[in-house]
């Protein structure tokens, strides 16, 4: 068992430095519908986490319990909602987003929104009370006092966008229900990691898994490292 | 003209606590009043109030003769806080921080936060990190940030409370410089008896949210009228 893993590990490293076109092809594909999941996901989220965070309104705590609960949503849950939600019979089965890229990136986007709203809202709410009066005591209107306090807990807000672009990048629900799993389409890691396993292809999952840590592990290492200097 | 603050029947209710009541005093342009008190007399209070940070329930401020609301008072006075606050950045972006919220021009806040951290002995330290600084450079910094934006009224909450001697007479000195510019009038909540004796023009005695003795410094410590004020002065008041 042993000597199979090593070999099939050694195999995953000829496969990567060879560069296999479909290995690269999958990896470039992960990239982009999760990078645009999570780049969609900030368009609503920080704007949602900016409101929980920096206003009181009516209504807050539910808005925040929603949002803390479903950050544990399982994703093969969220899939199936969307997999009917976009399927040709479905409410919005116009719109044919239904097995391509731009429907996992929506799915995803759904799926990390909660982790955008909750940790960058925390950040941010994080932030040094003191900081508010000090920018107001210099003469700060509201919208500079909020941008000085938003100033503060950026790098907490940075490290929301990442956590839940690995979240994207490494699940599988969504992209297996919304995407299919087509080939040159929308396969991404995680589901050709999924095939391959069952095909009994292992080198092949291995070096895509290999891939998704390194990528994974990477982001952390940078932000970590550029949060240090 | 010489500027007038006016401070007309101030109260401040926390429920059921009274943290001001009633509190009046004036002050002039050039002057520096410094507040004394036990801890929990109302001496920060009183000067959140009058930065804009919190509300009165009762009560005015009034300078040259028109009567400022929580906007107005933002415009005019700020506050130092006994334990200084740094924005998480240089020294010179925090010390330029007023300056860019009110739309002053990059070549002008240079030359501005130049000046300003030479006041208080700072040169060279534009590029440090605020936050790494000792806790006297951090007030010193904290000083400089605030008089940069020349404010009318300057407000300061115990400012070498957490200092060794030799910063304490650092910050005593630059509040000394503001003083004889006479460009603003200061109050001062202290604990130190001596520094408001060095300072101050007139000092308030706080006592459970009420000022019972305003006088004179000199007065204040040679002939207080106030029996609480005399056992305060001369040390023998408990808690």
């Amino acid at each position: 068992m042993f000597e199979t893993f090593i070999e099939a590990i050694h195999q995953a490293i000829i496969l990567i430095w060879s560069g296999d076109p479909e290995v690269f092809s999958i990896t470039l594909r992960s990239l982009y519908v999760s990078g645009l999941a999570t780049l969609l996901s900030c368009l609503w989220g920080l704007p949602i986490a900016l409101g929980l965070a920096l206003s009181s309104f009516r209504g807050k705590k539910l808005i925040r319990g929603f949002f803390n609960a479903m950050l544990g949503v399982p994703t093969v849950a969220l899939g199936l909602i969307l997999y009917l939600l976009l399927s040709k019979s479905g409410p919005l089965g116009i719109f044919r987003l239904l097995y391509t890229p731009l429907g996992i990136s929506i799915g995803q986007s759904l799926l990390i929104t909660p982790i955008v709203v909750s940790f960058a809202s925390s950040a941010i709410e994080s932030v040094d009370v003191g900081v508010r009066d000090l920018a107001r005591t210099l003469g700060a209107s509201r919208f500079q006092t909020d941008l000085a306090v938003m100033h503060e807990s950026t790098w907490g807000i940075i490290l929301a966008i990442v956590a839940s672009f690995s979240r994207a990048f490494a699940e599988l629900g969504v992209a297996m229900m919304v995407g299919g799993n087509i080939r040159y389409v929308t396969r991404v890691l995680t589901t050709s990691i999924a095939l391959e396993t069952a095909r009994g292809e292992i080198a092949f999952s291995i070096a895509l898994t290999i891939i998704l840590m390194i990528i994974v592990f990477s982001l952390t290492f940078i932000i970590n490292f550029l949060r240090r200097t | 003209m010489s500027s007038h603050l006016h401070i007309e029947k101030i109260e401040k209710n926390y429920e059921d606590l009274k943290a001001l009541n009633n509190l009046a005093f004036d002050a002039h342009q050039g002057q520096l009043i410094s507040l004394v008190g036990a801890n929990g007399s109302g001496k920060t209070t009183l000067l959140r109030i009058m930065a804009g940070l919190d509300f009165p329930n009762n009560g005015k401020i009034i300078f040259n003769g028109k009567e400022l609301n929580i906007h107005d008072l933002r415009k005019i006075a700020t506050l130092v806080f006994q334990k200084s606050i740094m924005f998480n950045t240089s020294v010179f972006k925090n010390v330029a921080f007023g300056l860019k919220v009110r739309g002053v021009d990059t070549k002008k806040i240079r030359d501005k936060v130049f000046d300003s951290l030479s006041s208080v002995s700072l040169q060279g330290f534009e590029n440090k990190k605020a936050n790494n600084l000792s806790g006297g450079d951090q007030q010193r910094v904290a000083l400089a940030r605030a008089f940069i934006i020349k404010p009318q009224i300057l407000l300061l909450d115990e400012p070498t409370a957490n200092l060794d001697p030799s910063n304490a007479i650092i910050v005593e000195n630059t509040i000394k410089e503001i003083l004889e510019r006479k460009s603003c009038i200061i109050v001062m909540a202290t604990h130190n008896l001596y520094q408001a004796r060095r300072l101050s023009s007139f000092i308030a005695h706080l006592h459970y949210g009420r000022i019972i003795e305003f006088s004179k410094s000199e007065k204040f410590f040679a002939q207080p009228e106030n029996k609480i004020t005399q056992k305060f002065v001369s040390g023998e008041l408990q808690f």
